[in-house]
């Protein structure tokens, strides 16, 4: 453990702290980044970073570190912002984290370090993933190599997918000294982080620059391979030399809703929608060979109130949608999607349909989506998430004209690597059962960790899987102990 | 990059090449496929394995000129390269002894029929092949389905080679002459998909078909594979590709392919018009890959 510097850099008297603002993150304004895909948010200056850092009141024990999932030393990368060093706190946010500027942009620090910030109790919290954004971004443009590994091992890990929770997973463990080959199904790396998350929140050169920092660390890469169909676990460990596997194929099948009109066409899953325009890209057909429906003119709703279903509905908006709906049976409380994306949604001019609940796609009479039939629903006792259960209020019926749905009510367990792997433990629903502290599988090892363990979740909950289990690995790694 | 080694046609638009993906020709099994995709801002497409040897590192992919992708694909040869082929994927077929087994093949779908046909056979079953095409030049691997099947019955649409008419007359001869037949495996065009489902459905005779939606990551992470199977969504990439026949909503398959018709139809025509001026400015000999991208671009 490092001690954090002591006494406080910061010049601002302890008092007075809580009286500075917190710095706004500059942002595109609401009608320029309705049109296109470039960057909503466009970070901080160094000196907006140093004001903000001078905020942190330093507490004796920082609940942000606690409360994060892969544990970055906040308290001491902040105060290196304060004294000017922003490398240092590069590197120190990156013994902890090896995606910095992802999280610094993707990361619902409202749920985790922000969250647990104390001074939130009172003003507003310290802006910790403005400030980690800021100084990976400043990292990247001082072009920056990675720090030496670990003198070789001579052990091998397979990476299974090559998301959040993979990368942690082959970042942590290179730098241990360990050999670590990534398999990735797609044609390209990055997992959720490439096919989910769109332009305007990730760009996809951030994701490439930490790509190549991770190959610069020594990560080997192998697209194209669908780990349980193109060679399955048990052949990487037992002919291709493994000593262990982490599986972190993340977060599988799309869930239809099974209401009537399902299979017309317009209607698509979101992990299609976002996947052709985030992977895909065609939405620069015809550059890109792979096509789109023109939306322009045209009404767009998304079924679902998570991350997901924002980005889907605010990628349509960028695409031409006349009309860009959300459709929520819950209301806003009860929505998952982080605040920040909400608020963005509401400016680029999203309407949300609270307590609103598709019943059934009706054709068009030429096997395209025309309308979406929809009741009014009303919150009843809570239910098993804790959320109060909605309930149809009856003769609510209504139609909205729609050429587009775009369904995002979750995922489901794909079986592919389950279902080729003996003696690999899976819960009821199908996700592979995995000890919370070590990730370690039912099979001797074999470890799991991200969606594919718990269900879709973050992409910061996936890399404090990564994290566990790439400190589990290397434990088993160096003792052969099971 | 996955390297072709040798490239033929099999017939007008069909052509077979042999590629280099030592990781998928060992674990291929009859009835799974590959996706590929052949440039940098290329689309994924979904094509038929017709046969690998594990021993070499080869695959066979069969492939017939129809959209943008595909005639590009077919104006490849060897030492070129496809960049993206990932597989095997879909569940393998089903291979038992059954009995009697009706392996119908239309048009390209005879290569995907194929590998099958000859693990079926090899299971000890009694084969019967029906292998149809529009004409006489579009019969493919008569052939190796010969060396497979106890027996092979060919048609085509216009009676220019062996007897003229549809693979399902044949069908419905066997079915007529009271041969006993303990499953039908149909491959080609939806409608005759269709039409064999529809005669084999009152005999009550178990058959398949291999179902080749719209598709892109084939490995069920998108859903747009999606079919409509016992009244349910199933993704052909991880359900199938083989469903049971009787239970499929083919017009539902038909519509749904068709979705990006006009798209489709654009892309092809803009790659020829591309083609076309690229040739009138060059050697001929120049075509391929790379000169039409170069005119696209």
């Amino acid at each position: 453990m490092t001690v954090p510097p002591k006494p406080s850099l910061n010049p601002v008297p302890l008092k007075e702290r809580m009286k500075l603002p917190r710095q706004n993150m500059p942002e595109q304004a609401p009608e320029v980044r309705a049109t296109e895909f470039t960057e909503v948010n466009l970070g901080y200056s160094e000196e907006l970073a140093r004001q903000e850092a001078l905020r942190c009141i330093e507490c004796a024990k920082p609940a942000c570190t606690k409360d994060c999932p892969v544990g970055v030393k906040v308290h001491e990368f902040v105060q290196m912002i304060v004294a000017g060093d922003f490398l240092g706190a590069a590197a120190k946010i990156r013994e902890d984290n090896v995606l910095p500027a992802i999280t610094g942009r993707v990361c619902p620090q409202e749920d985790h370090c922000e969250g647990g910030c104390l001074m939130g109790k009172k003003v507003k919290p310290l802006g910790i993933g403005y400030l980690e954004r800021f100084v990976a971004d400043y990292e990247k443009r001082m072009g920056v190599s990675p720090a030496p590994n670990a003198p070789p091992t001579g052990k091998k890990v397979a990476v299974v997918g090559s998301g959040p929770s993979g990368l942690t997973v082959a970042g942590d463990l290179v730098q241990k000294g360990h050999k670590v080959r990534v398999f990735e199904a797609l044609h390209e790396l990055g997992g959720v982080l490439v096919y989910g998350i769109p332009e305007f929140r990730l760009p996809k050169q951030i994701i490439h620059e930490q790509l190549d920092y991770m190959r610069a660390m020594g990560v080997e890469f192998e697209t194209d391979v669908v780990v349980g169909r193109t060679v399955s676990i048990n052949e990487l460990l037992e002919e291709e030399g493994y000593d262990a596997v982490f599986i972190g194929t993340g977060a599988g099948l799309p869930v239809f809703m099974n209401i009537p009109g399902e299979h017309l066409n317009g209607v698509y899953s979101a992990n299609e929608f976002l996947t052709r325009i985030n992977l895909m890209k065609a939405y620069k057909f015809p550059v890109y060979d792979e096509p789109m429906l023109d939306l322009h003119g045209k009404n767009v709703a998304v079924i679902g109130g998570g991350n997901t279903a924002l980005d889907a509905i605010r990628s349509a908006l960028r695409l031409g949608a006349r009309k860009a709906y959300v459709l929520y049976r819950r209301s806003e409380a009860e929505m998952p999607a982080r605040a920040e994306e909400v608020k963005h949604a509401r400016e680029e001019g999203i309407e949300f349909q609270m307590l609103t609940n598709p019943i059934e796609f009706k054709p068009d009479g030429e096997g395209w989506l025309g309308a979406v039939r929809c009741q009014r629903m009303e919150l009843g006792e809570p239910d098993a998430s804790g959320r109060r259960r909605p309930v149809p209020i009856a003769g609510s019926e209504f139609e909205i004209p729609l050429s587009v749905a775009v369904i995002a009510v979750g995922t489901t367990a794909n079986p592919i690597v389950q279902s080729t792997t003996p003696g690999l433990g899976t819960d009821k629903r199908g996700y592979i059962q995995a000890n919370s502290d070590t990730q370690r599988t039912s099979r001797k090892g074999v470890f799991a960790g991200g969606d594919i363990v718990t269900g879709g979740a973050t992409v910061i909950l996936a890399m404090g899987a990564g994290r566990r289990a790439a400190k589990s690995i290397h434990d088993y790694l160096t003792t052969g102990e099971w | 990059m996955f390297n072709i080694l040798h490239a033929e046609f099999l017939a007008p638009g069909i052509k077979r090449f042999v590629i280099e993906a030592p990781r998928i020709a060992r674990k291929q099994r009859p009835g799974q496929f590959v996706i590929v995709r052949i440039h940098e801002e290329g689309e994924r497409i979904p094509l038929t394995i017709e046969n690998s040897d594990p021993q070499k590192g080869t695959i066979n992919i069969v492939v017939q000129s129809l959209g943008k992708t595909t005639n590009l694909l077919n104006s490849l040869g060897a030492g070129d390269h496809i960049m993206d082929v990932v597989g095997p994927l879909g569940k393998p077929s089903e291979i038992e002894k059954f009995g009697t087994v009706v392996v119908m093949g239309g048009g390209v779908g005879t290569a995907m029929a194929y590998p099958t046909a000859a693990a079926l056979k090899q299971a000890g079953n009694k084969v019967i092949s029906i292998v149809g095409a529009r004409n006489k030049e579009l019969v493919i691997l008569e052939r190796e389905m010969r060396e497979v099947s106890d027996v092979l019955m060919i048609t085509t649409d216009d009676g220019s080679y062996a007897d003229k008419g549809f693979v399902t007359d044949k069908l419905r001869q066997l079915i007529q002459n009271g041969v006993p037949i303990n499953l039908v495996l149909a491959i080609g065009p939806i409608p005759m998909m269709r039409a064999v489902a529809d005669m084999t459905r009152s005999e009550h005779i178990r058959t398949l078909v291999s179902l080749n939606p719209i598709m892109i990551d084939g490995t069920g992470m998108c859903g747009g594979c999606r079919v409509l199977a016992e009244g349910k969504s199933k993704f052909a990439c991880v359900d199938g590709p083989e469903f049971d026949a009787h239970q499929v909503d083919f017009a539902v398959l038909v519509q749904r392919n068709g979705a990006y018709r006009s798209q489709e139809q654009q892309s092809l025509a803009e790659y020829r018009r591309a083609l076309e001026s690229h040739l009138k400015n060059t050697d001929a000999e120049g075509k391929g890959i790379c000169a039409a991208k170069g005119v696209t671009q």
